[in-house]
């Protein structure tokens, strides 16, 4: 495959808090950010993510290009899934060997709505939405299927939330305490926050990359399956979907010095560990990951940044990345980032 | 890049409600007949693309997740396209790019709307925060438009209403349009209400349940059926609020069209491109179309359409298969276009077919005039 590598990352302050700003105005930083960063005004491909059922409205993507400015008109395109993918799409393109960069970037508002309630609107319509099952209730029955230990799960909550203190664009969020259940057997602090936010990558190709970047983040493999929408055809404690992806994207052939997770839940977590076989040494979710800030859409890109911004300031020789999309984890998508020129 | 062939196509008999299907029926239906065309099964795709127009449309977010197991993509990638519109065509495109990118040998690519299951100018009229609604559909969205259109042109008032005749009349010939309307003419055409200004009933689309596969490979991955080559793919997207945009004439479309022909070595699409499969929701825009994609001079697509050159039987024969005036699952409906224009060229398009079709442009747009996905296929490799 061609050499096409992550050379800015850029995201919002994430909020807690409807802040009063508009989808398009949430992502003009970032992506002034990554164009002052790469010095690029115009790119060879655009691809963004987002879901009209944040807004409550179709199109949210469409407004989202008047905040481009794309004009003289530009050549892209949109998923209605985690940004992960809109930079799987361009990773794709690039690889035609006619352009040379591209720009990622996607946004969500979860705190417009009852994401709760939202997630269940993804469910199959005639045989799991009817359930009324929402995201938390599903998210409690893959968490009593992995039937992790309590204090493990406290302690990757304790040590998401104290990473994402440090982490300016992150959520301030205290220590976990408390003995109640959300949905049994997780607890309150167990599920990510309502978050709005966006984020923004740029990836080139080969010398581009090496002109753009002191120290790109190239992507050596990059990956992803889906698999059974029922819960009840899948082994909810493992991940068949993002071991294969691993697999696909070459995760073992050396270890990582960061991995960044897509886990919106603590025992998620403990699930793509087990997957993406993430050795001891390794440090997960130093950016606090999902459960410190979790603007849904933009949340698995962000973990690509991430990875990638540890490679790029020479933290990392080699990181890997994760995204997730359906519910208990049915989609996953997994990238291998490493230094060199 | 990659080379890239349609190898299979797949379509629903679209209808106005398909009762007797699921959304995953519906879909499992067009891609099972892609598969067969292909002379392949589930297990010889490597990855599935979907896409469809917005969720709203059937109330499931991200259908994808639950479409999976009908679409045999447990255990494979899959992604999920959307991009108003157009994206029928964007789907195809993101799908034909893996291939051309040489990360996949064979990709199952649907598209699909089940329109039956909600109301379309409901789902589009609903609106941001802070923005106006108009609370008009499609229609009445684009109706100005052509107005404009009319205006500066100077065309006829009956133009629109030959292009809802020639449509239909091509419908009769495939049996999975939605609209089949015997004995369709002018006078037919003409009595019916006016809808929005200068759009009279006859002169706009359905709303449709249906759907639409392809089977994309790459060169090394080709079966015993005739092949589509892809020999030009092009996307162009434009904001909606640029005060400066034209969006009679769109750049993003007149642009996306330049980066097809450059790619496929076309220089006059009127005489080198034998039929096109356009984009066409409102009679109106097969003039304005034409002129966006340069088989006539700006202001005079409407002379082509009165001369009779559309027509199947003309030199330049638009939408053979009846368009999307005849058949419009939104979703669906760019990449019927762009499977119809593969049928072209494989010959294979039945009772419309068009004589010797070697070379064939597929399009679709969305939003507001501002989303372009195109794609040329031929039946030589290039």
């Amino acid at each position: 495959m061609r050499e096409v590598a992550v050379v800015a990352f850029a995201q919002t302050r994430h909020s807690a808090v409807d802040e009063g700003s508009s989808e398009p105005e949430m992502i003009l930083g970032p992506l002034e950010e990554v164009r002052r960063a790469t010095g690029l005004r115009r790119f060879g491909f655009t691809c963004s993510g987002s879901c009209d059922y944040l807004a409550g409205a179709p199109f949210s993507f469409v407004s989202a290009l008047d905040a481009l400015g794309a004009w003289p008109p530009i050549s892209e395109s949109h998923v209605e899934m985690d940004a992960a993918w809109a930079l799987y799409e361009a990773w794709a393109r690039l690889q035609h060997g006619d352009v040379d960069s591209a720009l990622v970037y996607g946004f969500g508002k979860s705190s417009q709505g009852d994401l709760r309630e939202i997630m269940t609107l993804q469910l199959d319509p005639y045989y799991l939405a009817p359930l009324g099952l929402d995201q938390v209730s599903l998210a409690a029955l893959q968490a009593s299927a992995v039937a992790a230990d309590r204090a493990e799960l406290d302690e990757i909550v304790r040590r998401s939330r104290a990473a994402g203190r440090a982490n300016p664009h992150a959520l301030d969020l205290p220590d976990p305490e408390g003995e109640e259940f959300e949905v049994a057997p997780l607890r309150p602090y167990d599920i990510a926050p309502i978050t709005d936010g966006a984020a923004a990558v740029v990836l080139a190709a080969g010398d581009l990359a090496r002109e753009l970047c002191e120290r790109p983040a190239w992507i050596k493999g990059v990956a992803h399956r889906i698999e059974p929408h029922y819960p009840g055809m899948r082994d909810l404690a493992r991940s068949a979907s993002a071991a294969a992806a691993a697999r696909a994207a070459g995760a073992g052939k050396g270890q990582p010095d960061v991995a960044e997770l897509h886990a919106q839940f603590s025992h998620e977590e403990v699930v793509l560990r087990r997957a993406l076989d993430i050795p001891g040494a390794t440090s997960v979710n130093p950016s606090g990951g999902p459960l410190a800030a979790n603007p849904v859409m933009a949340t698995g890109l962000i973990r690509i940044g991430e990875a990638a911004r540890h490679v790029m300031e020479g933290r990392a020789g080699r990181a890997v990345a994760h995204a997730a999309g359906g519910p208990c984890l049915q989609h996953n998508l997994v990238a291998v980032l490493e230094g060199g020129r | 890049m990659n080379r890239c062939a349609v190898i299979g196509v797949g379509q629903t008999r679209y209808t106005t409600r398909r009762r007797d299907v699921s959304l995953a029926g519906l879909v499992r239906e067009a891609a099972l007949r892609a598969l067969e065309d292909a002379g392949l099964t589930w297990k010889d795709i490597d990855a599935v693309v979907i896409g469809k127009a917005p969720d709203l449309f059937e109330g499931v977010m991200m259908p994808e997740a639950y479409l999976a197991d009908a679409l045999g993509a447990a255990g494979k990638p899959m992604m999920r396209v959307h991009t108003a519109g157009s994206v029928g065509g964007s789907t195809a495109l993101a799908g034909a790019s893996l291939v051309q990118g040489g990360v996949h040998g064979r990709v199952l690519t649907v598209a699909f709307e089940k329109q039956s299951e909600s109301n379309a100018t409901w789902a589009l009229s609903t609106h941001l925060p802070f923005s106006a609604s108009l609370v008009v559909g499609a229609g009445g969205y684009f109706a100005p438009h052509i107005r404009e259109y009319i205006r500066r042109s100077g065309a006829p008032d009956h133009v629109g209403t030959l292009v809802a005749v020639k449509d239909r009349r091509n419908a009769l010939r495939n049996p999975y349009a939605h609209l089949r309307i015997p004995g369709i003419d002018r006078a037919m055409v003409e009595a019916t209400p006016m809808l929005w200004e200068p759009i009279r009933y006859l002169e706009t689309c359905p709303s449709s349940d249906g759907a639409c596969a392809m089977v994309l490979a790459a060169e090394d991955r080709l079966t015993g059926s005739v092949p589509a080559w892809v020999l030009g793919a092009a996307m162009r997207s434009e904001p909606i609020f640029r005060a400066g945009r034209d969006t009679v004439n769109p750049r993003g479309g007149r642009d996306c069209a330049a980066d097809v022909y450059r790619q496929a070595g076309i220089t006059d699409p009127r005489r080198e491109i034998d039929v096109a499969e356009v984009y066409v929701p409102f009679s109106w825009y097969e003039p304005m179309w034409l002129e966006n994609l340069g088989f006539a001079p700006e202001g005079e697509g409407w002379k082509l359409t009165e001369s009779g050159a559309t027509a199947l039987d003309g030199d330049i024969p638009w939408n053979a298969s009846g368009g999307v005036l005849s058949s419009n699952p939104i979703g669906a409906s760019g990449m019927i276009r762009f499977a119809e224009a593969a049928l072209q060229v494989r010959g294979m398009a039945g009772e419309h077919q068009v004589d010797g079709a070697r070379r064939a442009l597929g399009h679709a747009y969305g939003g507001g005039a501002q989303f372009f996905a195109m794609w040329m296929v031929g039946s030589d490799r290039p």
